[in-house]
């Protein structure tokens, strides 16, 4: 097994004991379980809010997961030095960095799959027990796709996250990594900000940063698959290849700052 | 070739952020340790002995200077395949087992699933760790995590040991088990550098010393040649009875009774022996032996601590 696959497997193992996994998945698992009950309240659209909440439930599990732990999948390792030992072996710290990121993917991958499926056996049931009048497939295959564009952008923010927790505190990568979530969501309207405020200077960085940035909403086809509209193979390609070209870039500079650090 | 060899290594770290200081933490420091060597790295807190060690081991990058360990640059990623560290105070990772911890680390050697096995039972029977290793560390001891830390950083059966303060936390059963293992690494021909404030162990079980004190080196041997300063003469004597070490003078001196007309003597620096020695004689008495009473390595290393202090300060500078 390689050093990378070695270091990744060892933290699948550490996040899957740690409690914040287990606390995010369990309570994205309940949301997703009373969905059923939110679909009884509405009018006849109970298949619609199961996948609308239960969407929702592991977009919102994956985010937390990314953020939590990957502002502290660094500092957590230098903090009790436990880094010191791993980087005495004959490795390198960009082995290490790629070994972790490589691990949080699996543990996201792993989370995220668990609450796809226990939606899609949700969203089975309710369509099975009758409860939704209209016709409707409960396990469309865009049900796949938008729970691929959800891992897809929470792997960018971990690897934002990642980033940031080489070189910043926690609670300052928790910040930047939060900022550049809200940035990335509204690109759109950055871009229009000229037409509403009468700064030169703050519409030009708002703008620039709505280019550099990556458009964070692309990966958002929740709506689209819950009422049924077609999100294209090749928006899907797409949006896949720029957040998986952002979270190489993200990688770089993380492991160049890591690289150039020194463990005190 | 030395085992490890620094030159001129220096370190200084950048503190504060809008008016940084910098803090010189190593100043060139040159050590060469040689092969087989157990070379106490002594000095008070805060002397540079951590960072002299993070350095060896790449976690800190070196301002200016050198060094090399098994005659390769400590860059080299592959002289880590002959290197065991114990860095100071870590706590790996609490949800982990000792042998999931040692199964890891070997691992990262890219050792077989056989070989790791292999390796974690020895070294955790070496550790003394019995059935503990499956337990998960956080409910170790201190001493437990510092063995287990031992353990890991024999894991790949090095050529050199780099130990950072072993001692710490320890009982004092645990100090003796430590100090049996470091004598055992020193049997088996390991060069092992350890890191420590606690003199009486590194003069239990090193052959070599180097001293630290605010960065600089001050004062690096084999302990049997350090320059210690004769604190006195221990006089030993037979055929003597007390009315005549009175009358030669040594009434005065504190004088142990040994055995039946057998005393031992001890006289100061000033005089010199000579006349004591010829007075005992001339009277009957047996010269047994005279040998110099030599600082201990406490007093040694107290005194170069308190002569590199009277040197100009190494004081941080402002940018």
């Amino acid at each position: 097994m390689s050093v990378v696959a070695t270091i990744a497997r060892h933290a699948v193992r550490d996040a899957m004991r740690g409690g914040v996994l287990r606390g995010v998945t369990l309570v994205a698992l309940g949301m997703v379980l009373a969905a059923p009950v939110a679909g009884r309240l509405s009018a006849d659209q109970d298949l619609k809010v199961v996948k609308d909440l239960g969407l929702a439930a592991i977009h919102l599990a994956g985010l937390v997961v990314a953020l939590s732990m990957g502002i502290r999948l660094i500092a957590r390792e230098v903090a009790r030095r436990s880094v010191d030992a791993v980087l005495a072996k004959p490795i390198r710290r960009h082995e290490f960095i790629l070994g972790q990121y490589a691990g949080l993917l699996a543990t996201l991958a792993l989370a995220l799959t668990l609450l796809a499926t226990v939606l899609a056996a949700t969203a089975w049931w309710v369509e099975d027990s009758g409860f939704t009048p209209a016709p409707a497939a409960a396990v469309d295959p865009a049900l796949l796709k938008a729970v691929s564009l959800t891992f897809m952008q929470v792997a960018l923010v971990a690897a934002v996250a990642l980033c940031f927790s080489t070189f910043a505190s926690p609670a300052v990568a928790a910040a930047a990594t939060c900022g550049f979530y809200v940035v990335g969501h509204f690109g759109a309207d950055l871009r229009r900000l000229d037409g509403v405020v009468d700064a030169p200077l703050a519409t030009s960085l708002a703008t620039g940063l709505s280019y550099v940035l990556p458009n964070l909403a692309s990966f958002d086809v929740k709506a689209a698959v819950v009422h049924g509209e077609a999100v294209t193979a090749w928006h899907v390609v797409l949006t896949t290849g720029a957040g998986a070209a952002y979270i190489l870039a993200f990688l770089v500079l993380a492991v160049t700052a890591f690289s150039r650090r020194d463990l005190t | 070739m030395p085992a490890v060899r620094l030159r001129a290594l220096s370190k200084t770290f950048r503190e504060g952020f809008w008016r940084s200081r910098i803090q010189l933490a190593l100043d060139r420091v040159s050590l060469d340790v040689p092969r087989g060597a157990v070379l106490g790295y002594l000095g008070p807190n805060g002397a540079g002995k951590t960072t002299t060690l993070r350095l060896l081991m790449q976690l800190v990058h070196p301002t200016a200077g050198s060094a090399e360990i098994l005659g390769r640059p400590i860059g080299d990623p592959a002289v880590r395949r002959r290197v065991g560290y114990l860095p100071e105070a870590a706590r790996f990772y609490d949800s982990c087992t000792a042998e999931e911890l040692l199964m890891y680390f070997g691992g990262l050697f890219g050792y077989t699933a056989a070989e790791r096995r292999r390796r974690t039972a020895l070294q955790l029977d070496r550790a003394g760790i019995g059935a503990e290793r499956r337990r998960r560390l956080r409910t170790y001891s201190r001493g437990m995590l510092q063995r287990v830390g031992i353990a890991q950083a024999l894991l790949n059966d090095p050529e050199v040991v780099f130990l950072d303060e072993p001692m710490t936390g320890l009982d004092p059963l645990g100090r003796r088990d430590v100090r049996n293992l470091m004598l055992a690494l020193r049997n088996e021909g390991r060069t092992v550098l350890i890191s420590s404030h606690v003199l009486s162990d590194a003069e239990a079980v090193c052959s070599h010393v180097a001293i630290l004190n605010r960065g600089r080196l001050a004062a690096a041997g084999r302990i049997a040649e350090l320059d210690l300063d004769v604190r006195g003469w221990e006089l030993v004597v037979a055929g003597a009875d007390e009315s005549l070490l009175a009358a030669c003078g040594t009434a005065e001196r504190r004088v142990t009774r040994v055995a039946d007309g057998r005393y031992v003597i001890d006289l100061p620096v000033e005089p010199t022996p000579e006349r004591v020695v010829a007075d005992l004689a001339q009277r009957g008495a047996r010269i047994v032996s005279l040998n110099p009473k030599h600082e201990t390595l406490e007093d040694y290393f107290l005194r170069r601590v308190d002569e590199t202090a009277a040197e100009p300060s190494a004081a941080p500078r402002h940018d």
